[in-house]
């Protein structure tokens, strides 16, 4: 038991002035590094999708301890049906004016349609896939990723639509994913997730995880929950799908095949599965080694790779295990040892 | 003083084999009634289909005359029955807190809405769920426990915390599957003080099924011995123990 005790506001508090200070940090790290700026911001937001992607993943990896193999696939559907609404938008006119501000609106529309679309998808693969259970579940999911990608693939020539424009790709979709907006939304979605767990809700879906017929036993509503966690995951892969269509404003259904799931998973599975900081921090490392292995470019995926295999045989519960971070804990550790000297907790206690 | 749980004519059969036939048992508030039979006998299947894993090929189970037919396990543990395992089934990664305050789940109202916004409603329950949650530790003596892992316990102690776990679900009827399993003499003595507890405190009805008969002559009122899925035997302890039919079950038959 720690002795000191820190109360939610100020707690609060700690970590909105440590989520600027960081935005501080990284903008002007963006803006000193002159040319190399804009690759450096490109960089980032790579890396606040693939985060929003590896945190939301783990919700039904990690916390409810399932194996989806397609978030791709809802990817690919949030990344779609948003940007297909921005395109109706007056938003590509207004980003050419140079008027950001007024796309806000817009773009929280768009994600807000993107989240919805992916989130029902969510449910309607959810509810009978959720009746497996393991390899059955991975090769469902799997399917409908790979379903979604034929589908956005043909459906315009098989209907008459200009719609996906197919393979040649969806393009000219206004850009309005920048470094702020990343920001914004990677912390929205993982205070989302925070306090999702943190609740009744997230009890229920950890305690599925840990033993069904336990849960079960003690009226714990098991297909609701799983039901649930799969449908918010869905839909945050969603909101990451939507981002990623306006940073890069061209959208081609060969981006969604199934080495993306495997590539999210792998971050999941990396970070440790059940473990919010995991998953950042291999989201993180996995987009960025990449890149700082450019200057090696032959050897660069027999590195990554290199990495991926060391990793799995000294820290095969991932990087984190199943540990989630908090800095209100590691804050009141802290002072306990200043406070305390070099006792142990249990000597504190007694 | 009325019934809490009451069978009648409890009949499961899988393929060929009657696993239970004919099962009769009443329970009432304040008891602790003993289920106890050799290897084999049909006694976990008696709770299997008290709880509704098992669907009773023909019979009747009622809770405080409540008719349980077709009702899931989720449904009865809302109705009023908890039970434990024989083999441990805590959240193993989860705190000894969490634990127990996820049993109040179902009796926690605030949506998943109100728990992103971290709306009143959602630090009001959960203050109060924590605070229940550690007052019922208190009474088992685990409170200073509360933050550990599930998982980390000692064995007695995961035994005990299960119990826990079933009894905030505010039951009517506690089922426990065989709670001394694996403890040794000074451990069973506890846990038959901690039944007793459980009973004076909360007036709830108690079916334990146990091979340990220290433990289930001590403290069950009234016990029913399964031999072969069948009651061959219901009485008080004393009756049980002079019982020639339940001897030779046990024992075998002396020879002429």
């Amino acid at each position: 038991m720690r002795k000191t005790r820190i109360s939610t506001p100020i707690r609060y508090l700690i970590n909105t002035a440590l989520i600027v200070v960081l935005w501080v940090l990284l903008t002007v790290v963006i803006s000193a590094s002159g040319l190399k700026g804009e690759y450096y911001r490109g960089i980032m937001i790579t890396i606040g999708i693939n985060i929003i992607l590896a945190t939301s993943l783990n919700i039904v990896c990690g916390y409810l301890g399932q194996l989806p193999l397609g978030h791709a696939g809802f990817m690919a559907v949030g990344a779609y049906s948003g940007a297909i609404f921005m395109k109706s938008t007056p938003a590509a006119a207004l980003l050419r004016a140079g008027n950001s501000a007024a796309v806000i609106p817009y773009l929280i529309i768009a994600v807000v349609i993107a989240a919805v679309v992916a989130g029902l998808f969510g449910l309607l693969i959810g509810i009978p896939a959720l009746r497996l259970k393991g390899d059955y579940l991975a090769i469902i999911t799997l399917g409908f990723g790979e379903i979604i990608r034929v589908v956005l693939t043909n459906i315009d020539s098989v209907l008459g639509f200009k719609v996906t424009y197919g393979a040649s790709g969806l393009a000219r979709i206004p850009k309005f994913t920048n470094f702020n907006v990343m920001y914004v939304f990677t912390v929205l979605i993982l205070f989302l997730i925070h306090v999702f767990m943190k609740s009744r809700h997230g009890r229920a879906v950890l305690s599925i995880r840990d033993n069904e017929i336990a849960s079960e036993s003690v009226g714990i509503n098991t297909t609701f929950y799983k039901t649930l966690a799969f449908v918010f995951s869905a839909m945050l892969a969603g909101v990451a799908g939507c981002l990623y269509a306006g940073y890069l404003g061209s959208l081609y259904p060969s981006t969604f095949k199934f080495m993306k799931s495997i590539e999210i998973l792998v971050m999941v599975v990396l970070g440790g599965m059940g473990s919010m900081l995991g998953s950042i921090i291999s989201a993180v490392v996995l987009t960025a080694l990449p890149e700082l292995l450019r200057s090696f470019s032959d050897y660069r995926m027999v590195v990554y790779s290199l990495a991926l295999v060391l990793m799995m045989l000294f820290r095969p519960k991932g990087l984190m295990g199943t540990y989630d971070f908090s800095m209100g804990d590691t804050l009141e550790r802290i002072i306990d040892r200043i406070r305390f000297g070099g006792k142990s907790r249990k000597e504190v206690q007694g | 003083m009325s019934n809490v749980l009451k069978c009648e004519h409890l009949r499961v059969v899988f393929g060929g084999l009657a696993a239970v036939s004919d099962f009769n048992i009443e329970v009432n508030e304040n008891e602790i009634a003993g289920l106890i039979g050799p290897n084999g006998a049909g006694k976990t299947t008696v709770f299997n289909l008290l709880t509704g894993v098992y669907v009773p090929t023909s019979g009747v189970i009622t809770l405080c005359d409540k008719d349980l037919a077709g009702m899931s396990t989720i449904a009865r543990s809302h109705a009023g029955i908890a039970r434990t395992f024989q083999n441990i089934r805590l959240f193993k990664d989860m705190s000894v807190l969490d634990n127990v305050t996820n049993s109040f789940n179902t009796k926690m109202k605030y949506s998943v809405l109100e728990a992103m916004l971290r709306l009143p409603r959602y630090w009001k329950e959960e203050k109060e769920a924590r605070k229940k949650a550690l007052d019922l530790l208190h009474v088992f003596n685990m409170e200073d426990l509360a933050y550990e892992n599930a998982g980390n316990l000692p064995y007695g102690s995961q035994r005990r915390l299960e119990i826990i776990r079933a009894l905030a679900t505010n039951p009517k009827l506690l089922l426990l599957d065989e709670p001394a399993a694996g403890m040794n003499p000074a451990e069973t003595e506890n846990l038959m003080e901690t039944i007793g507890k459980i009973r004076d405190r909360f007036h709830i009805a108690i079916l334990l099924i146990e091979h340990d008969m220290s433990l289930v002559m001590g403290i069950c009122e009234r016990i029913t011995v399964l031999n072969f899925g069948q009651v061959i035997a219901q009485g008080t302890p004393e009756q049980i123990q002079k019982d020639p039919v339940v001897i030779e079950a046990y024992l075998g038959k002396q020879r002429d």
